[in-house]
């Protein structure tokens, strides 16, 4: 198509026919996951950013209709399967919304710690591969050895680590392990001591600060026009914390402060990240001691018919806000469901903050968008 | 100016640099901090969560028995038809008719460990094992019987 001396003329006179069109991805794997993006460049400069989704569509909204509200819950663990717990708790609360369902007070204690753990264990996974996109392979194993504690917590729980479908309609599914808070007391103890590390050897690194500073800067106003949601937002100065905003369980019972940054770039969405743990532990911090006794579920009936209408609820998961609309004719099923999910609209804002950029800084908007390509597909 | 804003970056950058190695040198010279499972080495003290969802199995007494009715309340609660219960009806010494499994079919290849069958089950006949070691050769070897040939119902349970 092009050959070497046409590729290293200077093309910016050439117009549309000097343009260099690479896919990157669906097997990339910097993408993590089946993202194919369709890079046009001229030269090493991205001139526009088309991404090409439908690699990992399940059809899963559709999949739902044929579920009923019991068993569409644990669906939802494998779109956004970083935060699969805070996925469910979206769907459960949509549950209880539309039948008026009484939570125990100690469900929606745990519901809360299990849904900050799942978030810290989300950025600990991006901040991990976000570094290693950069070229930092330690950071990875660094990160991970914090996560593999709150996963072990949600294994000795949940029963599972990764998908782990312990929210069911009305409360939990089981009981809280007995060491579950020793466990989680202890975890809060070893991430304190530890986040210091991720300072010395990520934030603090002269390589890392000038690859991200100031790249892909994405404006308060582009924020709120394109949808984005979460952490991305948040880094712009946009105010969007579902658990501030519209409290849902106990978030309006602790104290945390919502994570805001100004500059917008990639550095600034990394500090909200680390940020952001800070301040999940303090929330863990502020329930632990003080779960409730009592029942772990409340009182269901057997068969969950949603009354006749439609319904929204949303939560904060630790890429935005995830949002869960059901129509319902009334039956045991529901008629259409559609979920809102914060990956597509935040992977929208790429061409926007990438386009003009070197393709090497393409990695550092990329990675700190925090995409999951299956929560983008469904 | 210039030479000196160069020198002072210089200056900043290996010391970054060099605040980055020394935490890695410190987990190089402290081999007991870290961390890493030797998994298929390790097999023999390899612990589990005992709530661990690896399988979903029917628990057997010494007796042979299991609480297994064959109300098909898991079969219903499952969300991507793993399970098929088979029944039978068995004949009482005094001449009365009662339904029992004849096969509680399990197809590993299509269960995503949700839980949900066991959470419905009445009597509490199934649970869920932490064995995670499921590959083998061959796929139909993954579609399961979960009771055990000549078990029978416990009394008692109805």
């Amino acid at each position: 198509m092009y050959n070497q001396t046409e590729i290293l003329k200077d093309t910016s006179e050439l117009g549309a026919d000097g343009e260099l069109v690479i896919n990157m991805g669906p097997q990339h794997p910097a993408t993590h996951g089946v993202l194919h993006l369709v890079v046009t460049l001229n030269g090493e400069t991205i001139k526009k950013i088309e991404p090409h989704l439908g690699y990992i569509h399940r059809s899963i909204e559709k999949m739902c209709e044929s579920l009923t509200y019991r068993q569409f819950i644990y669906v939802t663990s494998r779109m956004d399967y970083l935060s699969s717990h805070i996925n469910n708790l979206g769907c459960a609360l949509l549950v209880e919304k539309g039948m008026a369902i009484e939570v125990p007070d100690r469900a929606k204690y745990v519901r809360v710690i299990l849904s900050e753990l799942t978030r810290i264990a989300s950025h600990e996974l991006w901040l991990g591969a976000m570094a290693m996109d950069l070229g930092a392979f330690t950071p990875f194993f660094y990160a991970f050895r914090e996560r593999e504690m709150i996963t072990d917590i949600m294994e000795d729980t949940c029963g599972a680590r990764l998908t782990m479908n312990y929210i069911v309609p009305g409360g939990l599914m089981y009981d809280i392990h007995p060491d579950f808070q020793k466990k989680v007391k202890a975890f809060i103890t070893q991430f304190k001591s530890k986040v210091t590390e991720y300072e010395d050897l990520v934030t603090n690194n002269v390589i890392f600060q000038s690859r991200t500073k100031g790249v892909g800067i994405l404006t308060a106003e582009d924020a709120i026009s394109y949808g984005c949601t979460g952490p991305v937002a948040r880094a712009s100065g946009v105010s969007c914390d579902i658990r501030k905003l519209y409290p849902y369980e106990v978030y309006d019972k602790v104290e945390f402060d919502e994570v805001l940054e100004t500059a917008g770039d990639s550095f600034a969405r990394y500090i909200v990240r680390v940020k952001e743990m800070n301040q999940s532990i303090r929330i863990i911090e502020q329930l632990i001691d003080n779960i409730p006794e009592g029942d772990f579920v409340g009182k269901t009936k057997n068969v969950l018919k949603l009354p006749k209408g439609e319904f929204y609820t949303r939560v904060e998961t630790a890429r935005g806000e995830f949002g869960v609309f059901v129509v319902s004719e009334g039956g045991t099923t529901p008629h259409r469901i559609k979920f809102r999910s914060p990956g597509f609209s935040n992977l929208s804002a790429l061409n926007h903050i990438a386009a003009g950029s070197k393709i090497g800084d393409l990695m550092a908007s990329m990675g700190t968008l925090d995409l999951v390509i299956p929560d983008i597909d469904r | 100016m210039f030479l000196k804003e160069y020198i002072a970056d210089v200056v900043n950058g290996v010391s970054s640099l060099l605040k980055g190695m020394r935490k890695t040198g410190y987990y190089f010279v402290h081999p007991k901090e870290i961390i890493t499972e030797q998994y298929p080495d390790n097999r023999a003290t390899l612990l589990m969560s005992e709530r661990f969802k690896g399988e979903v199995v029917m628990p057997h007494d010494a007796q042979n028995e299991h609480a297994c009715t064959g109300c098909t309340a898991c079969e219903l609660a499952c969300p991507n038809g793993t399970i098929k219960v088979v029944t039978k009806f068995e004949v009482s010494p005094e001449g009365k008719k009662k339904k029992a499994i004849d096969a509680l079919v399990y197809r590993l290849e299509l269960c995503t460990m949700c839980n949900l069958c066991v959470v419905a089950c009445p009597s509490d006949a199934i649970k869920m094992a932490p064995n995670f070691e499921h590959s083998v050769f061959d796929r139909t070897k993954l579609t399961k019987v979960l009771n055990q040939p000549g078990s029978k119902i416990r009394e008692g349970i109805e």
